[in-house]
C-alpha cells in the first residue's frame, strides 16, 4: 500500500486503472497548455473573435439571474420592483446572449471554422443554438402574461401538428416551468461546455488560404513584432 | 479544388499551429468581457426595463365583447367552436397532416377536453346560479346527448346567422325556434363572466392547486378577444407575429428563420381559397416545421456539403478577419 502525495504522471506513465486511463487521456487531448493558453495564433485578432466570450458570459448573467427569479417564483415580478429589475437583467441578458449567438454563429459560417476536423465544432455550436432557442421559447411562455398566453396558445398547434404535444403541453405551465429551469438550461450549459472543449482541443481555425509556415524557409520566413512570442 | 488539394488543405489547417503567435490571457478577456455584458445589462434593464403586458381575463372578455363570449359558449354546447373540433391531443379527430403523415394523431388523445362539459356545463354547475339557469341546467343534464346537440347546433346556427358583412353578429335578430336550454346557459355564463366568477372557475377546475392553463387558454382562442388583441400587437404569424412580443421590444428576433415561412403567400390562403394552396395553409405547421427540420440538419451538416461549405470562399467577406494576417504573410494560392 502506498501512502502520501502520488508523484506527477510524466509522458511514460502507464494507468493501472479507469481513473488513471481517463486521466492519461484527458491530459493528452487537453493538456493545460491548450485548456488555459497564454498565447494564441497571431491571426487571432479581430473583434469577430470576441463574440464567443461574450455569448458565454451573457449566458452566465442570464443563468445567475434566472437562478434568483426562480427562487421568487414566476410571477413575483408582476408584484415586486426588485422582481421586476431581476426579471429585466434576464431578459436583456437573454437578448444580448441571442445577439452575440447570432454573430458569432454566421462569423464562424464566413470563416468556415469547420475546416481541419473541426466539424464537431461547428456541430455543437448549431446544436448550442438550438437548445437555446427552447430555452428562451419556454421562457416566454411562463412570464404569466399576454405574451405568454398568446405564444402558448400559438405555440400548441405546432408542438401538436409535428406530435409531440402530447407529452410537451406548452399550454402547461408546470410543466414550461420546469423545462426551462431544469432540463434545457443543464443541456445547454453542457453543450456549451463541449464546444469551449473543442475549440480548446483543436485550437482556432486557421485562415483560409493561411500560409504552411513550416514550408517557408527561416531565412525568409518575417520576423513579427514584440507582441509575438514565438 | 480538387479533392486531393482539399484534403491536403483540411490536413494542414487540422495540423497544430506553427506559425507566429501573440500573447492571450483568456481569463482576463472572460473577466473584461463579464464586466462590460454586465454593465451594459444593468444599463438596459435600468433604461427600458422589461415587457410584462397583463394577462387577458375572461371578465374582460365577456364586458368588452359579450356577443363574441356569448356566441363561443353557444359553440362550445354545439361542439362546432375551435377546441371541440380540434383533434389530439385533445379529442377525436384528424388534425393537420404532412402529406400521408398524420403526426398529430400519434400520440392519441392525452389532454382529453369536453368543450360542452368543460367549458360551459361545470363552470355553470360550480356555482349558485338563479333559477332560470339553474332550470336550464337540470333541463340539459336530463335531456340524451342528441337531444343536447339538437337544442345547441341548431341555436348556433341560429346564432352565427345573424352576422352581418363584419362578421358581426347581432343577438337580438336570433331567429326564434326550440333551442331548449341553450339560450338560458348561454345567458348564464355571460353574466358568470361578466362577474368574474369564470376566470375563478375555469383556473381553479374544481382543485386547490392548478397550474396546467390547457382549458383556459383553449376557450380563450375560441374567440375573438385575444386573436384581436394580437392583430392590434402585430402578434399574428403573417405579421412576424412569432418573433414578435407585446409592445416596443426586441422580441425573439432568433426566430426569424421560422417566421419568415409563415410570410409565404403559399401558407395565407384566403379564406375561400381552394386547391394546393388551401391544403397548404391548412397544414402550414407541420410542412415548415418539415422544412426546418430539413433546413437545420443541412446546417448542421453544412462542412460536408459542397456548395454551401464552398461559400464563404466565393464570398470572401473572411479577408475582412484575417485582413492583418494576409498582409504580413499573403496567401497560400495553390
Amino acid at each position: 500500500m502506498s501512502h502520501g502525495t502520488e508523484a506527477p504522471p510524466g509522458a511514460d506513465f502507464e494507468p493501472t486503472t479507469w481513473t488513471g486511463s481517463a486521466r492519461k487521456k484527458w491530459m493528452s487531448t487537453l493538456p493545460p497548455e491548450k485548456m488555459l493558453p497564454e498565447s494564441q495564433p497571431s491571426y487571432v485578432a479581430s473583434w469577430i473573435y470576441v463574440f464567443g466570450m461574450l455569448t458565454i458570459v451573457a449566458m452566465i448573467i442570464a443563468i445567475v439571474s434566472g437562478v434568483v427569479i426562480t427562487l421568487g417564483g414566476v410571477q413575483w415580478f408582476h408584484e415586486s420592483s426588485i422582481g421586476k429589475f431581476m426579471n429585466s437583467l434576464h431578459y436583456w441578458s437573454v437578448q444580448l446572449f441571442f445577439l452575440f449567438m447570432v454573430v458569432h454563429l454566421w462569423g464562424k459560417y464566413w470563416m468556415a471554422a469547420w475546416r481541419g476536423k473541426r466539424a464537431l465544432t461547428w456541430a455543437t455550436g448549431v446544436l448550442a443554438f438550438l437548445t437555446a432557442v427552447g430555452v428562451g421559447f419556454t421562457g416566454y411562455v411562463i412570464t404569466t402574461n399576454f405574451n405568454a398566453q398568446w405564444i402558448a396558445f400559438e405555440a400548441k398547434d405546432v408542438m401538436n401538428a409535428i406530435g409531440v404535444g402530447s407529452v410537451f403541453s406548452v399550454t402547461n405551465l408546470g410543466q414550461m416551468v420546469t423545462f426551462h429551469v431544469a432540463p434545457l438550461p443543464i443541456a445547454l450549459v453542457l453543450i456549451v461546455a463541449a464546444h469551449v472543449l473543442l475549440v480548446r482541443k483543436h485550437g482556432v481555425v486557421p485562415p483560409i488560404d493561411a500560409i504552411d509556415h513550416d514550408a517557408v524557409a527561416p531565412a525568409a520566413a518575417e520576423t513579427e513584432t514584440s507582441e509575438v512570442v514565438s | 479544388m480538387s479533392r486531393e488539394s482539399r484534403k491536403a488543405r483540411n490536413a494542414f489547417y487540422a495540423r497544430p499551429w506553427t506559425g507566429p503567435n501573440r500573447h492571450y490571457d483568456i481569463l482576463k478577456e472572460g473577466a473584461i468581457a463579464l464586466g462590460v455584458v454586465t454593465i451594459l445589462v444593468v444599463a438596459l434593464s435600468a433604461l427600458f426595463s422589461s415587457p410584462d403586458d397583463p394577462a387577458l381575463t375572461f371578465k374582460g372578455w365577456a364586458a368588452d365583447a359579450p356577443d363574441n363570449f356569448y356566441s363561443v359558449m353557444v359553440s362550445e354546447l354545439a361542439g362546432t367552436s375551435g377546441t371541440a373540433t380540434y383533434g389530439p391531443p385533445y379529442n377525436e379527430g384528424d388534425g393537420v397532416s404532412l402529406g400521408p403523415l398524420t403526426l398529430q394523431k400519434w400520440g392519441g388523445v392525452t389532454h382529453p377536453v369536453d368543450s360542452a362539459n368543460d367549458f360551459v356545463i361545470t363552470p355553470l354547475s360550480s356555482q349558485v346560479e338563479p333559477n332560470d339557469v339553474s332550470a336550464a341546467l337540470k333541463t340539459w343534464n336530463a335531456a340524451s346527448a342528441d337531444q343536447q346537440l339538437k337544442w345547441a347546433g341548431d341555436y348556433d346556427a341560429a346564432v352565427q346567422a345573424t352576422a352581418d358583412d363584419n362578421g358581426d353578429l347581432h343577438l337580438d335578430a336570433v331567429a326564434t325556434g326550440d333551442y331548449g336550454p341553450v339560450p338560458d346557459l348561454a345567458k348564464g355564463a355571460l353574466a358568470m363572466g361578466t362577474s368574474g366568477a369564470y376566470d375563478n372557475a375555469l383556473t381553479g377546475q374544481g382543485q386547490f392547486f392548478q397550474t396546467d392553463q390547457t382549458k383556459q387558454l383553449l376557450l380563450m382562442g375560441d374567440g375573438s378577444y385575444m386573436d384581436d388583441r394580437a392583430t392590434e400587437l402585430n402578434l399574428q404569424g403573417n405579421t412576424w407575429g412569432m418573433m414578435n412580443e407585446a409592445g416596443s421590444w426586441p422580441g425573439q428576433q432568433w426566430l426569424a428563420f421560422t417566421s419568415v415561412w409563415y410570410q409565404l403567400p403559399w401558407f395565407n390562403a384566403a379564406d375561400d381559397a381552394t386547391g394546393i394552396t388551401r391544403t397548404l395553409t391548412d397544414n402550414a405547421d407541420v410542412i415548415i416545421a418539415a422544412i426546418l427540420v430539413l433546413l437545420l440538419v443541412t446546417f448542421t451538416f453544412t462542412p460536408f456539403i459542397p456548395g454551401l461549405r464552398d461559400l464563404p470562399r466565393w464570398i470572401p467577406l473572411h479577408r475582412l478577419v484575417w485582413k492583418d494576417y494576409y498582409k504580413k504573410h499573403g496567401r497560400q494560392t495553390s
